[in-house]
């Protein structure tokens, strides 16, 4: 393995590297490699991958090294640029060693140049407390004492100051580290972080389940990690699950390095993800997401449309327009593939087909397995985000309470557990807390559809403090002998109904007004331009006037195209009010309470405003009015004169 | 088998043509322009029956001395040009239709996708490869 790392680091021209230099960078090139396969790939495999000599180092393992170097991800950025990995792709050994001496040269301050590496440097360090991984790195000859591995190039004082340093880089690390692994909760789920944010919130929920992927990196570093003597196991976990949360990239292409496709498998953890993304979006995960809810949320992933829409095409396999749940997977995984800089395939991989996705994680188990984790989380952890999370689909319009309602519905859930810890579904026996969504279940066992979120929903709006009821609009609830309800019921086709209803509170003011109409018929043929519908649609605005004032611009708005119903209009819509204003102050100063009172002055207040714009207009149309009839008079005149006088 | 492949949209403008670059790309696309003419006069011809019985395949729109113009049209006015050598004399009728069928296919899975917005230019990989199949078929 050393000979042939060493023989591939011969090959890069521009490196001079010492002995010391060259044993440790070979060393950890190789222990990056190792750790892609290591553990899981036979041991020949992995010797004969390496001797080929066109070995590459894994990213992920190179990535925890190099963030293990303390240096800041810029630098790490700009090192990883220089030392060609970007361009080639991969992490070759001469682009690892490359990146080691930048490293080496970061660390003690030079910049990250090309030039920088010409000149003799010291070892990089790397923080061995850091992760569990890391501590197989480095140069275990110049291993000293448990936190910091010691470069015998430099001096002790800078080892020392190198300590503290890096102690102190570690804190500040941690919290610059934990923002970006816990993202806001807004709509890019997209970028990788958001992602990391859906794991550390798997993790933070469900210790239990510690991840599976996991261990097919640590078994190498767990016979290892005693040899080190490692202090802080419990940081170390702690701030292994930052660093795996601010890499998950690099899990992705660990955890699926195990396997033939590698970045195409979706592990469990980001099948919870998608799962509860696609929950969000649509409650039953039997069912499936329509094209353009889909569109929308894939859009926020910031992807190019055409690339969105290969990898819909990709997807979409039964190419109905809508994804169901396998469907839906395997187009996040894409799209999270592609955004980690993966090019997307020709055609979908066989393990994002559907039919594997469904049969790799069958429903009944992950709901299960949801469920556990979901009364886990209510045991441990009970916020709504969890929540959100984790719940059932029958239960998701139930995630939009909770966090309203979590407070006042804590005893209430409380009750609820005990109450229907008998009636827990037979596939879940074990869960002793019963989420709110077991009532459900016990009014169908395991069935998710839309019915269970309503006996849900009523049993919340029943725990819930009563909402209060409907506010009285000015649909005069109290004005009972002016029946006005009726009035605002049938809006459209009001054509009688609305012309009845006022006339009976008061009979004077209708009648003139039946004449004017009638007379209003009479009028010349320009006039009634559409008589029938604006005499039907009068009556409606004028109810629509009564109920909202603050409608009076759609009126306004109406006038200049029809000026003969306006016309009738103000005749009975001011009887109208006067009408509604006689009628009310009575009820209301008998029996109504100080509030609906108010309520009804401002309606008052508001009837009145109308009043006077309706009189307003009225006296305006009276004025046309007028003009027309002489503009008629004109026209008969003249027609009397064109008319062939019969002389004798 | 086909030479040349055209969709065009309602408003008679291409969504998607290609053609085997053996030659000089203009002169099938100016083929399928003037084949339109003789689409929409078939079409209204048609018309005076219910549009529902018409057929969406028109066939042989015009020969000229080297190709042979098919025509096929879908219901809501998109139209499928494929423009076939004359040499090729095994070609025949149904198979010409199935491959419109197909192309009527591929271009209902295009238009599923949410990302693709009715008018645009076909961009879709897989109708291109179905195209592709299609075309390569010849040479």
């Amino acid at each position: 393995m050393e000979a042939a790392a060493g023989g591939g680091c011969g090959s890069g021209p521009s490196l001079l590297l010492s002995d010391g230099e060259q044993q440790c960078y070979s060393e950890l090139f190789a222990r990056c490699v190792g750790a892609a396969s290591g553990g899981q790939g036979p041991g020949p495999a992995e010797a004969a991958r390496v001797a080929s000599g066109t070995a590459s180092a894994a990213a992920g393992p190179v990535a925890d090294l190099f963030r293990a170097s303390q240096l800041p991800a810029e630098t790490l950025h700009q090192i990883t640029e220089l030392c060609g990995a970007k361009r080639v792709g991969y992490f070759g050994p001469t682009q690892f060693y490359v990146a080691l001496k930048l490293i080496a040269a970061a660390q003690s301050g030079l910049p990250v140049r090309i030039e920088s590496i010409k000149c003799e440097l010291p070892l990089p360090r790397f923080m061995m407390s850091k992760n569990d991984g890391e501590m197989r790195f480095g140069n275990p000859a110049e291993l000293h004492g448990s936190k910091v591995q010691i470069p015998y190039l430099t001096t002790e004082k800078n080892s020392f100051k190198r300590m503290d340093d890096e102690e102190k880089q570690q804190e500040t690390q941690s919290p610059t580290m934990s923002p970006l692994a816990s993202p806001p909760s807004s709509p890019p789920h997209y970028q990788r972080v958001p992602l990391s944010h859906g794991y550390s919130k798997l993790r933070s929920s469900m210790e239990q389940m510690h991840p599976v992927p996991y261990e097919g990196r640590q078994p190498l570093v767990q016979p290892e990690g005693t040899s080190f003597g490692v202090s802080g196991a419990k940081p170390l976990r702690h701030q292994a699950s930052l660093i795996r949360s601010f890499s998950v990239e690099r899990e992705l292409q660990d955890n699926n390095s195990n396997y033939p496709d590698e970045p195409w498998r979706i592990t469990e953890e980001q099948r919870e993800y998608y799962i509860n993304q696609f929950r969000s979006l649509q409650p039953d995960p039997s069912s499936f997401i329509s094209g353009s809810v889909a569109k929308n949320f894939f859009t926020k992933s910031k992807l190019s449309i055409p690339e969105l829409s290969y990898i819909w095409e990709l997807s979409d396999a039964d190419c109905d327009g809508a994804l169901t749940l396998p469907e839906f997977c395997a187009a996040f995984h894409l799209i999270v593939a592609r955004k980690n800089g993966y090019p997307l395939p020709e055609g979908l991989p066989p393990t994002l087909q559907p039919e594997y996705l469904q049969a790799a994680f069958p429903k009944p188990k992950w709901e299960c397995a949801l469920f556990d984790s979901y009364s886990e989380s209510m045991l441990t952890n009970q916020q709504a985000c969890d929540l959100n999370g984790m719940e059932k689909t029958s239960v998701k319009d139930m995630a939009d309470f909770p966090a309203p309602t979590q407070d006042v519905t804590g005893d209430d859930k409380q009750a609820l557990k005990s109450t229907l810890t008998e009636a827990l579904p037979k596939d879940v026996p074990e869960d002793p807390a019963t989420p709110k969504d077991s009532n459900s279940l016990k009014a169908r066992p395991r069935s998710r559809s839309y019915s269970s979120t309503s006996i849900e929903e009523a049993m919340k709006r029943g725990e819930d403090p009563p909402t209060p009821p409907p506010r009285p609009q000015k649909t005069h609830s109290r004005a009972s002998s002016l029946d006005l309800n009726k009035v605002f019921q049938p809006s459209v086709p009001a054509t009688k109904s609305g012309l009845l209803p006022p006339p009976p509170a008061l009979p004077p003011r209708p009648c003139p007004s039946q004449p004017e109409q009638v007379s209003e018929a009479e009028l010349p043929p320009q006039l009634n331009r559409a008589p029938s519908q604006a005499a039907e649609s009068s009556p409606a605005k004028k109810d629509v006037s009564y109920s909202q004032p603050p409608s009076k611009p759609i009126r306004r708005k109406f006038r200049p195209e029809n000026q003969s119903t306006e016309s009738q209009e103000p005749s009975t819509a001011v009887g109208g009010p006067a009408s509604g204003a006689t009628v009310k102050p009575h009820p209301t100063v008998q029996k109504q309470s100080s509030k609906q009172k108010k309520a009804i002055q401002t309606a008052i207040r508001k009837n009145k405003e109308a009043n006077a714009v309706l009189a307003r207009l009225n006296s305006e149309l009276q004025q046309q009015l007028k003009e027309v009839h002489q503009e008629r008079i004109a026209l008969e005149n003249q027609l009397e004169q064109l008319r062939p006088v019969t002389v004798l | 088998m086909a030479v040349c492949i055209a969709v065009i949209a309602k408003e008679n403008y291409p969504l998607y043509i290609r053609s085997t670059p053996m030659e000089n790309e203009l002169k099938f696309h100016y083929m399928v322009h003037t084949s339109l003419d003789v689409v929409d006069e078939k079409i209204s011809a048609m018309g005076k029956a219910l549009v529902d019985q018409r057929e969406l395949y028109l066939g042989l729109l015009y020969p000229t001395e080297d190709y042979k113009v098919y025509g096929y049209v879908t219901n809501s006015k998109v139209k499928f040009v494929m423009v076939v050598d004359s040499s090729n004399t095994a070609l025949r009728d149904n198979e010409i239709r199935s491959m419109f069928r197909k192309l009527h296919n591929s271009y209902t899975d295009v238009m599923c996708n949410p990302f693709y917005n009715p008018g645009d230019r076909i961009q879709s990989r897989v109708f291109d490869n179905m195209v592709t199949s299609m075309m390569i078929q010849v040479c």
